[in-house]
């Protein structure tokens, strides 16, 4: 399979400049540099590339909104709180591929005309800061970052910001809250970041493995790229597997890769000979699908939603036949509860009272009617908030009832 | 209650990072995590006087973060993944046996303050599972053996 991103991930020392340098990092960088920022854009435009912090939105199209003559300073935001359940793929990147990052955002800088960008990394990472500050240190000393980029007018530094344990600070207006200085609450959109992000300016968010591939584009083409993978999901998406499979990991496929071989063939398939029991594919906010859900699904944005589901973040979850569901659920309603930023009721209160009733239900003290009333709890708190933490959190929710709903029956005595 | 002179200096290199002085709060707590072991309401305050902002806004944001504390913590913090697949992975056992070996419960600190124990959430490492994070450092595929050591080095 064709890697953009880990192709050369496991060989020692990438993250030092030098082996960067000789497995041909950084000409994508010199080659931007020879095309005007627009061009740049273009390119990105063309080439299809799909934000993959979650939501999927077209990374050219987002930058393209950045509106070029406020006189504003404008603003590149590297999303690297990655807190979503299931979620390690970024960790990966940032560990073992730090250089493809910041070639990446000094592209994609160029191209916004941004001046000052910030990695904002998740609080719990302040053990990879330290390669991420060498690999940033060698790039100043390379002068692929500083006052003059490659010699050329246009200037950029990159400032590592750390977090400290807040997954709503992942949802990017809350990442802007909280690089203000302030508490991470989300703010309705619009306005957009793009035309009043941080301090007020423009601003762009972009995941750590969206940023990551722009190098790639460059240096082989948007047309190379959008070979890759299918015709609305084009490129490879990385995925992080976890549970019970034979081999957990992070892999990079090609979009529209079938999500059955890849458990069975890729992943090794279920560890122990143990049968499936339901894969959540995009991380714990998106539903999960039942074993006899998987035939003819595939792994890119479109064929997921068809599905039921969404691609996600890539954190893919694998449950065997051992899982007892209500007592997994359990586990997921306690985070969302524990995540809630607590600014709008519905979530609030919501994901709060969805735990207790999983909890109540575990120790055996729900009554005949309970389970429906959870459901009902769920159509309460959708749609009403301000972020997508409340989406996430109803999804495993009624997923997992409703495909399980007999092991949650099996939990209500019986009168 | 004050920054040691180093910590000024560390200061002034901070807010040279931001465009605006309140953008800075962040890691600015931090260090002040670092000077002071954690955030107490002198601290915010302290904090806020350099900054130009009320202790209540210092007090309301470090409140806001769990990872700064905000009481005193022992010299080392074991904090243990309880999501979904460090839970299937075997999270149970591994905080069981860490409140056996240490005699505390979660949220509790040991009585000679070496260690607290503490629960988290998906800390990205969960095709390692079951994992802790003690301090700074990721400690994955964790067994009870593997904790036992763990823990001898912390003594
Ligand atoms: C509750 C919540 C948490 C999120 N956490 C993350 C995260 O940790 N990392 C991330 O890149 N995007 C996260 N997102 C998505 C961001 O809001 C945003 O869409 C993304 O960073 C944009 O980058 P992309 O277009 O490159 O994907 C989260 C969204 C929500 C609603
Ligand atoms: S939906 Fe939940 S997490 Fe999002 S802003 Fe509202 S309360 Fe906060
Ligand atoms: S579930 Fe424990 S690290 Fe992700």
């Amino acid at each position: 399979m064709p890697k953009i991103l880990l192709a050369n991930i496991h060989k020692p020392n990438q993250k030092h400049i030098a082996t960067y340098k000789e497995n041909g990092g950084y000409k994508g960088l010199t080659k931007a540099l020879e095309m005007t920022p627009k061009e740049v854009m273009d390119e990105v435009i063309k080439s299809g590339l799909r934000g993959r912090g979650g939501a999927g939105f077209p990374t050219g199209r987002k930058w393209s909104f950045v509106p070029q003559n406020t006189g504003k300073q404008i603003y590149l935001l590297c999303n690297a709180d990655e807190s979503e359940p299931g979620t390690f793929k970024d960790r990966l990147l940032l560990e073992r591929g730090p250089h493809m990052l910041i070639e990446g955002m000094i592209i994609s800088a160029y191209a916004l005309q941004c001046h000052l960008s910030y990695i904002y990394i998740r609080g719990e990472y302040a053990f990879i800061v330290p390669t991420l500050e060498k690999a940033i240190q060698e790039a100043y000393d390379a002068g692929y970052l500083g006052p003059s980029v490659m010699g050329k007018d246009f200037a950029l530094d990159i400032v590592i910001h750390l977090a400290a344990g807040a997954y709503i600070c992942g949802e990017e207006t809350g990442l802007i809250r909280s690089l203000q200085g302030g508490r991470g609450y989300p703010t309705v959109k619009p306005p957009f970041p793009a035309v009043q992000g941080f301090l007020a300016s423009p601003t762009v968010v972009n995941n750590v493995e969206t940023l990551a591939a722009v190098p790639w584009i460059i240096v082989n083409g948007a047309e190379a790229h959008t070979k890759l993978g299918t015709e609305k999901s084009p490129g490879t998406k990385l995925f992080s597997v976890s549970g019970p499979v034979v081999k957990q990991g992070v892999f990079e496929v090609e979009l529209g890769y079938p999500l059955k071989k890849f458990i069975y063939e890729d992943c090794g398939g279920i560890k122990d000979g143990k049968k499936l029991k339901g894969v959540i594919v995009g991380g714990s906010s998106v539903p999960i699908l039942r074993a006899d859900e998987i035939e003819n699904v595939n792994l890119d944005y479109e064929s997921l939603m068809s599905a039921g589901t969404f691609l996600g973040s890539g954190g893919m979850i694998i449950i065997d036949e051992t899982g007892s569901m209500p007592e997994l659920l359990a586990t997921l309603a306690d985070f969302y509860e524990h995540e809630s930023c607590g600014q709008c009721t519905p979530c609030r209160e919501g994901t709060g009272w969805m735990a207790r009733e999983i909890h109540k239900m575990l120790e055996g003290k729900s009554k005949p009617g309970d389970i429906d009333k959870l459901l009902h709890i769920t159509k309460m708190i959708e749609g009403n908030t301000i972020c997508a933490l409340a989406d996430g959190a109803v999804a495993p929710v009624r997923s997992f009832i409703n495909k399980y709903r007999e092991e949650f029956e099996a939990l209500i005595p019986k009168e | 209650m004050e920054f040691s002179p180093e910590a000024k200096k560390q200061y002034e290199t901070i807010l040279k990072r931001y465009p605006d002085k309140r953008a800075a709060l962040l890691p600015v707590l931090w260090l002040g995590v670092r000077e002071f072991g954690y955030i107490s309401i002198e601290a915010a305050d302290y904090i806020a006087n350099l900054m130009g902002l009320s202790g209540s806004q210092v007090y309301s944001v470090a409140s806001f973060y769990t990872m700064f504390p905000k009481r005193k913590i022992g010299k080392h913090h074991i904090q243990v993944c309880k999501t979904l697949s460090c839970w299937m992975g075997g999270a149970p056992k591994i905080i069981d046996h860490l409140k056996n070996r240490l005699g505390i419960n979660v949220g509790e600190t040991t009585p000679d303050g070496n260690c607290t124990l503490s629960t988290v959430e998906c800390l990205g490492s969960c095709g390692t599972a079951p994992m802790m994070q003690v301090d700074v450092d990721y400690y994955e595929n964790l067994t009870p053996q593997s904790v036992d050591q763990i823990l001898e080095r912390l003594k």
